[in-house]
């Protein structure tokens, strides 16, 4: 019981930590607000499907239509935001993380 | 050779390397985590094509296509949110999963918390989805091959959902995750490669003009502009306010309910690290979404070139749509002939993709019957892993006879609506569960537990008690009328119902561990402590 205690209490030292708050900090704030803003932007999209039908009808290219454009940026934006998560995730998260897990395991001797 | 008998040869070849790859997959099985976890040695693109095979339902192929078909751009609808749900699984579920769990959905909800009642809870929730999900497959499968097949007796689709049982059960108990996974992987391919093709062979007719394309299929559906805009299936305006909330209670369920689906869950830890799961992802968004942009070329086309009417002549929903564009392009470019391999192609894969997604749904849940709720419910943790994995295989022969029995039995209903139902069950009841507990220190045993309930019975009690149970035409019960939820999707009111419960159930105990939350937090972020990769 005692190696469990000290084990979690190690853990709790780990997250209190500087490094650790800044990992948290970099993963949450690129993540949280990213959500929102694609979760509105998608309901954007159902909710003029839904009630601004006159728009979402209005042709722009041949029979190109705004509803189809709306729906394929849909797409885009998906492709990008997954794109700039990867990037963001390898460049600011990566290599905190590798340092934290390294000198956990480290010293917990895995 | 006539056209069946081409299908036939085609989807038997299927069958033939599917198992063989499998009894090859078998040999390398040793651990539990071989057979849970596929050993955790799948590479990020590997997996990011088997979470294609597994996600690309024939809900997915054939349904979408035939909603576009029939009812133009509100069927994709279905695709967006399908796709833009990849972002919540990416962002903020898969490589923190992949980092605190070792097997199943449960083993991140009862890291924290008593494993009893929560891992009870999350083992049901997840047999729950898998069967209303793998039952609307079977009776899928039985209903396609009569149009795909010729085989039009009741007798013969009872036979086809047979083998279809049979043989998803072959591949899960035999093979496991490792075997299951190169399944997905190889029908992800065929269906990637199908799909491409029939597109390519539309946009070339068309000139690749899209306009073209869709004017055509404006002018063939019989519906003219209107079939270019939304309204035509989903938020009719004739139905008023109740058709247009439903409409975004689908969305919310769609964009929602991925992050939370078992099956989807347990492919992130196939990879050795997190990185690995986020890496699958990546390529699992890549390859679905470009799936996606072919059913709509495929759904239009399919309007443009054999006409609404004939697709809804062969079959109400659309089912066909796909298959009968395969053999109208084939016929149009290259003679009857061409017209008949392609339809045998099509029809082929269609049955591979039904075949993949099945035994995905098994996996999922036989392993957390094992794990979850014979494990660590009934045994208290005192399991030895080789009967872990003895009971995982009892189960998948025992839920994969129960499929086939429920599937049988249900033939003659209309079930289409559980596929949405899974999706709603997974964003009311699994997904605030498994947020709270990756992102909320206060989060307890009893919030688990209350959202967990609360998500999945507010969900089932809203459709049984809704339009397409009973009360309409095209109710599951079309004969009496005890529905009084006017909605046909449920996650308008479950969603926040599930959230909520959690929240309440949470802030009405007072226990909670914060310093196992400090293992979780730091273990999810660094991948410290997390569960490695076999070698063999």
């Amino acid at each position: 019981m005692t190696t469990r205690q000290d084990e979690s209490s190690g853990y709790e030292q780990v997250q209190a930590g500087a490094e650790f708050q800044e990992l948290r900090r970099r993963y949450r704030n690129w993540a949280f607000p990213v959500t929102v803003a694609f979760l509105v932007w998608y309901l954007l999209y159902v909710v003029m499907s839904a009630w601004a039908r006159g728009f979402m009808g209005t042709k722009v290219l041949g029979d190109i239509n705004v509803a189809l454009i709306f729906g394929a940026l849909q797409f885009v934006s998906t492709f990008l935001i997954a794109w700039l998560y990867a990037r963001h995730a390898d460049r600011k998260l990566d290599p905190l993380a590798d340092k934290l897990r390294g000198e956990i395991e480290g010293v917990r001797g895995e | 050779m006539s056209d069946h008998a081409l299908s036939i040869t085609l989807f038997v070849l299927f069958v033939a390397a599917t198992l063989a790859i499998t009894f090859w997959a078998s040999r390398q099985n040793r651990s539990a985590s071989d057979y849970y976890a596929g050993g955790r040695s799948f590479s990020g693109f590997q997996n990011g094509m088997a979470i294609g095979g597994d996600y690309m339902s024939a809900a997915s192929f054939l349904g979408i296509a035939g909603i576009i078909a029939l009812s133009g751009i509100d069927g994709f609808l279905y695709s967006i949110g399908f796709l833009v749900a990849w972002l919540v699984a990416l962002l903020l579920v898969a490589e923190l999963m992949r980092n605190s769990g070792k097997y199943t959905m449960a083993d991140v909800l009862a890291f924290r918390m008593s494993p009893r009642p929560v891992r009870t809870a999350a083992g049901v929730s997840t047999i729950v989805v898998s069967i209303f999900y793998l039952l609307a497959q079977m009776v899928g499968a039985g209903a396609l091959v009569g149009l795909l097949f010729g085989i039009t007796s009741t007798a013969g689709k009872a036979l086809t959902i047979v083998v279809v049982g049979l043989l998803m059960i072959i591949y899960v108990v035999v093979g496991g995750m490792r075997g299951t996974t190169w399944v997905q992987i190889v029908k992800a391919v065929l269906l990637m490669a199908g799909a491409a093709l029939i597109t390519l062979l539309v946009l070339g007719h068309f000139g690749f003009n899209l306009s073209d394309l869709l004017g055509t299929a404006a002018q063939q559906s019989g519906k003219g502009d209107a079939f270019l805009n939304h309204g035509l299936k989903y938020g009719v305006e004739a139905k008023g306010l109740a058709s247009k909330l439903d409409l975004i209670s689908l969305g919310l369920a769609l964009v929602l309910g991925t992050a939370g689906l078992p099956h989807i869950l347990i492919r992130f830890y196939t990879v050795p690290t997190a990185k690995d799961a986020r890496k699958s992802v990546l390529w699992g968004i890549g390859i679905i979404g470009v799936f996606y942009l072919f059913t709509l070329v495929l759904g239009f086309g399919a309007a443009a070139l054999v006409g609404s009417k004939a697709i809804a002549d062969q079959n109400k929903a659309g089912n066909t749509a796909a298959p009968q564009l395969a053999l109208k392009i084939g016929q149009l470019l290259f003679g009857d002939v061409g017209g008949t391999i392609l339809l045998a192609v099509i029809a082929a894969v269609a049955f591979a993709t039904i075949l993949a997604v099945v035994a995905g749904l098994t996996l999922a849940s036989s392993s957390s019957f094992a794990h979850d709720l014979y494990a660590h419910v009934f045994r208290r943790g005192n399991a030895t892993e080789r009967q872990e994995i003895t009971v995982a295989r009892i189960s998948a022969l025992v839920i994969g006879a129960v499929s086939i029995g429920l599937g049988i039995l249900a033939q003659s209903l209309n079930v289409a609506f559980l596929v949405a139902l899974a999706f709603a069950v997974a964003a009311s009841g699994n997904l605030p569960a498994i947020l709270y507990s990756l992102f909320w220190k206060r989060f307890n045993t009893a919030g688990a537990v209350s959202a967990i309930y609360g998500g999945l019975l507010s969900a089932v009690i809203l459709v049984i008690f809704s339009p397409v149970v009973s009360g309409s035409a095209t109710a599951m019960f079309p004969d009496v009328d005890f529905h009084w939820f006017p909605l046909e999707n449920p996650g308008l009111v479950s969603i926040p119902i599930g959230f909520l419960c959690g929240y309440l159930g949470t802030v009405l105990s007072k226990r909670y561990d914060s310093v196992k939350y400090a293992e979780m937090e730091v273990r999810s972020l660094t991948g410290a402590g997390a569960e490695k990769a076999t070698s063999h």
